[in-house]
């Protein structure tokens, strides 16, 4: 290769990792961190990536030298060693210290990373096939308690409204409550789930811990700027992991309040008389609600299910028979199948829900169940 | 035993092959044996390719055009069960069928009719495994690491992905006694421990892995299978139990299996370097030493996996630490590897390329193994597209490139003929060139926050994934290059010659005509 052709080359070189350098902001790297902790974590990355990027130039250097330099084509004649001691030492060596060096500031941060203490505020996020529900359960909002769903349509997935999907800036990255905390506050958020195992993450928070059933594990993050931060469960947990979005949302101190108290009046007026006496139009209109929240995703907008994998509940012999029967399915669940104990929901919710199923489609038992009937096979 | 012996005396090692399809169901010949192992494996390879070929065309644009979301599901995890289980492995079973008694100077491997068995286990195996798919409810869309309670949720396609497991479990166990057994008890006179070429070194060593750890997974799936059908309740913390348990021991198999994997490819790639650069292997001992190690240090890294699953604090360390200790004797290997090549005399035929562009991508897809193993970087990126960057460099660039190095190697000796070294060329560079787009630009959306797994994702990941998709198809397109290739050797390829590399200095090439005899060696070769 003559001078002239390196010279071009390089030049190519430099272009080439220009451009990178001007597209890193927003697309190559790591999300921009919102806190502290996630800075050093930033950091971090960039260290082990710049070293390994040094290491890997400087071997690979050698390596190409040799392909140009040695082959058989210029007329290089192979030389016949096979050891050398001193650099086989060198080369062990080198590296172990480097990697000390490395791991040393990474100890550090993970110590901190695991220190849960102190906290300003702790919220529960449990994850259910598909959604998460939080409770605020420690420090300002204790009390305030809601479930997180995908809110983008369906026919923006689906492909009907495609000119939706394409306008929608956070398409699978929205909710239809978001999780409210307020900025500078050290947020610890316990994590369990219902059914199998999901995962909480959120890259710009830098926070990702798995919600193992039975089990509660723990993550804090303290924003630095109110703002909406997104992520999604990055656990596979079954047919709808990919559409179950985690969105937090920092406020100014005086908005969280505000919010705060929004949800606590929300809360009231939601609490429903236990003594209220419901008629079979009011259950099915909530219940359609409630279905469309937890019930759509295998049972489908239909009721025809996913043959072979998700039951029909349009003509299904449990829906149409006994009462007593459907409602210990739902609450319970069914063993070594997807359908979920759903005991978490509300009386009321459950059986406007077993209501709307048993009289929607094809179903027409004509029965209201109450919400005493639930309490009674709880 | 004593009339075998005579039979052999009498026909000395003329080809006496039954004809037709029994010669393969019944054979014993380690080379008949080994050339099953390798169709069956690229066959799969094609199977688990196509699987791969569906999950990129969904992943071409946001939104769900091609498939639903459990079917997308269930390909992920047949293609991941498929490649491992099905294609990478078995490969590697074959070269060794093939090489390790040609390369140590035995006729054949110490349990002839074992061999034979272990390979006819495989294709009941992949029957249960991709048939599993049209089970009422279809495939089983748990991901190939198969973790509960998901997994006990599962339909009735898991119960046979787990007897498939079970079998293919029973043949790598079986292979690897027979390699133990053979490298141990079998070699010529004279053929010390420490002069066997390094590709017998690192299935010895990979066969220690195997039988160690195949009952391992076979234990975590069985204890899936009691949790799914007989009431136990290992991992489901309802009754005692803890689903993070499997995931323990899921990967204390599973760490030791990505060695078993890349191990077999150190060897091969440590054979086709030497030969290419007309010079010795670099540091042969520290090779064997590095080897041992990283097989060693394997057992005790396996909760790097789980990182974000939950553990103690400390227990984060101690894995860590052990982590970042691999890159020591994994470096040594590549520093070797560099060193061998210096002041050598190097040329570039289609095996030597396969194995510059290991050395290459097997080195990146190590150091972003450096990034994960550093625990508050994993935890941004643990379960992102940045793990499926990783793995598909150690795993594609690692063993795949690998395993074509090999091919393209021994196909002389095998077939007594040459493979076209323009087409040869071809395969590489399109390898090459796809590889890594559909791959490299993985570990951006890995770091932009990307979730492996989803069969739909936000907007600004598209381009990217469209990039990808591009790069993937054109990979898989140029493997069916791969295939018209070695027909076209086999069938009408030149004669080779029966040193066909003038580097290459194992006793297969310097003892054995081209192509090698069907029984070879039938008298121990003098190995000075």
């Amino acid at each position: 290769m003559s001078n002239k052709e390196l010279k071009k080359w390089a030049a190519a070189g430099a272009l080439f990792f220009w451009s990178v350098a001007a597209w890193a902001e927003y697309k190559l790297n790591l999300q921009t961190p919102q806190t502290l902790l996630g800075k050093q974590i930033y950091d971090l990355h960039t260290i082990v990536t710049v070293i390994c990027f040094v290491t890997f130039i400087g071997v690979f250097g050698f390596m190409l030298y040799a392909v140009f330099k040695h082959r058989k084509s210029v007329g290089h004649k192979a030389a016949q060693f096979h050891e050398n001691t001193a650099v086989e030492v060198a080369w062990t060596l080198i590296p172990a210290v480097i990697l000390i060096a490395l791991v040393v500031p990474a100890t550090g941060t993970l110590i901190t990373m695991r220190d849960t203490s102190e906290a300003d505020l702790t919220i529960k996020a449990t994850g259910y096939q598909w959604k998460w529900g939080y409770d605020y359960l420690k420090g300002e909002g204790e009390g305030v308690s809601f479930y997180s769903t995908l809110s983008t349509p369906r026919a923006q997935i689906d492909g009907g409204d495609v000119a939706g999907r394409n306008a929608n800036p956070h398409y699978l990255l929205e909710t239809d409550n978001n999780v409210v905390v307020p900025v500078g506050k050290k947020v610890r958020v316990l994590i369990t789930a219902a059914d199998v195992i999901h995962a909480w993450y959120v890259p710009a928070l830098s926070v990702k811990q798995d919600a193992v059933p039975g089990f509660i594990r723990e993550a804090w993050f303290k924003a630095e700027k109110a703002g909406i931060y997104r992520g999604q469960c990055a656990e596979l947990c079954g047919k709808e992991h990919g559409f179950m979005p985690i969105v937090v949302e920092v406020m100014e101190p005086a908005q969280y309040t505000a919010w705060v108290s929004a949800q606590q009046k929300k809360a009231v007026v939601a609490k429903v008389d236990p003594d209220k006496t419901w008629t079979l139009e009011d259950l099915k209109a909530r219940g359609e609600k409630v279905y469309a929240q937890n019930c759509v995703a295998c049972h489908q907008a239909t009721g025809m299910g996913v043959p072979g994998a998700f039951p029909a509940l349009s003509g299904s012999k449990v829906v149409n028979g006994p009462k007593a029967d459907q409602i210990k399915l739902v609450l319970n669940g069914k063993q070594g199948t997807a359908m979920n104990a759903f005991k978490h929901l509300s009386d009321v919710d459950l059986a406007a829900a077993i209501t709307y199923t048993r009289n929607n489609w094809n179903n027409k038992t004509g029965e209201a169940i109450a919400p005493a009937d639930i309490k009674a096979l709880r | 035993m004593y009339a075998a012996h005579a039979h052999t005396d009498g026909h000395d090692d003329h080809a006496h092959k039954p004809a037709g399809i029994m010669r393969w169901i019944k054979s014993t010949n380690h080379k008949d044996i080994g050339t099953m192992y390798l169709w069956f494996s690229f066959s799969m390879f094609l199977v688990g390719g196509t699987m791969a070929m569906i999950i990129r065309a969904e992943l071409f644009q946001p939104g769900l055009q091609i498939v639903r979301p459990e079917f997308f599901n269930s390909m992920i995890t047949y293609h991941g069960l498929i490649m491992v289980f099905g294609a990478i492995m078995p490969a590697f079973v074959g070269f060794a069928n093939w090489l390790i008694p040609m390369q140590i100077g035995a006729p054949d491997m110490a349990f002839p009719r074992m061999n034979n068995l272990s390979f006819w286990l495989l294709p009941p195996a992949a029957l249960l495994l991709i048939g599993s798919q049209f089970m009422p409810g279809g495939g089983a869309g748990v991901g190939w690491t198969m973790y509960a309670p998901l997994s006990t949720q599962a339909g009735p396609a898991m119960d046979l992905t787990i007897f498939a497991i079970h079998i293919l479990g029973m043949s790598s166990i079986m292979g690897s006694i027979n390699i133990i057994t053979t490298i141990l008890n079998m070699r010529a006179p004279g053929m010390a421990l420490m002069k066997m070429p390094l590709f017998c070194w690192t299935w010895l060593i990979t066969a220690y892995l195997l039988v160690a750890v195949m009952p391992v997974l076979a234990g975590a799936v069985t204890m899936t299978l009691t949790d799914r059908h007989f009431g136990t309740h290992f991992f489901n913390a309802a009754g005692g139990g803890d689903p993070v348990l499997y995931q323990h021991i899921f990967w204390f198999f599973g760490h030791p299996e990505v060695y078993i994997i890349a191990i077999p490819a150190f060897g091969v790639v440590s054979q086709v370097i030497p030969a290419f650069s007309r010079k010795p292997l670099f540091g042969y001992a520290s090779m064997v030493y590095a080897t041992a190690a990283i097989a060693i240090l394997s057992f005790m890294v396996w909760a790097h996996h789980m990182y974000t699953a939950g553990m103690p604090v400390e227990a984060q360390l101690f894995f860590m630490y052990a982590t970042v200790l691999i890159a020591i004797p994994t470096g040594v290997k590549v520093f070797n590897w560099v060193a061998t090549m210096w002041k050598g005399s190097l040329t570039f035929e289609t095996p030597m390329l396969f194995a510059i562009g290991f050395l290459f991508l097997f080195t990146l897809g190590g150091f972003t193994g450096l990034v994960l193993a550093i625990v508050p970087v994993d935890v941004q990126l643990h379960d992102t597209y940045y793990v499926v960057a990783h793995f598909h460099y150690v795993m594609v660039a690692g063993a795949l490139f690998s395993a074509f190095a090999g091919i393209y190697f021994w196909l002389p000796k095998w077939t007594g003929r040459m493979y076209n070294e323009t087409l040869g060329k071809w395969h590489f560079w399109l390898s090459m060139i796809f590889f890594n787009m559909a791959f490299f630009v993985q570990h951006f959306l890995g770091l932009a926050g990307m979730p492996r797994r989803i069969p739909d994702y936000a907007l600004q990941f598209a381009e990217f994934n469209m990039i990808s998709t591009i790069g993937a198809f054109g990979f898989g397109l140029s493997q069916l290059l791969f295939l018209y290739i070695v027909i076209k050797a086999i069938t009408s390829g030149e004669k080779a010659a029966d040193r066909q590399w003038e580097g290459a200095d194992s006793l297969e090439w310097t003892h054995l005509p081209s192509p090698a005899p069907w029984h070879s060696f039938a008298t121990p070769p003098v190995v000075k």
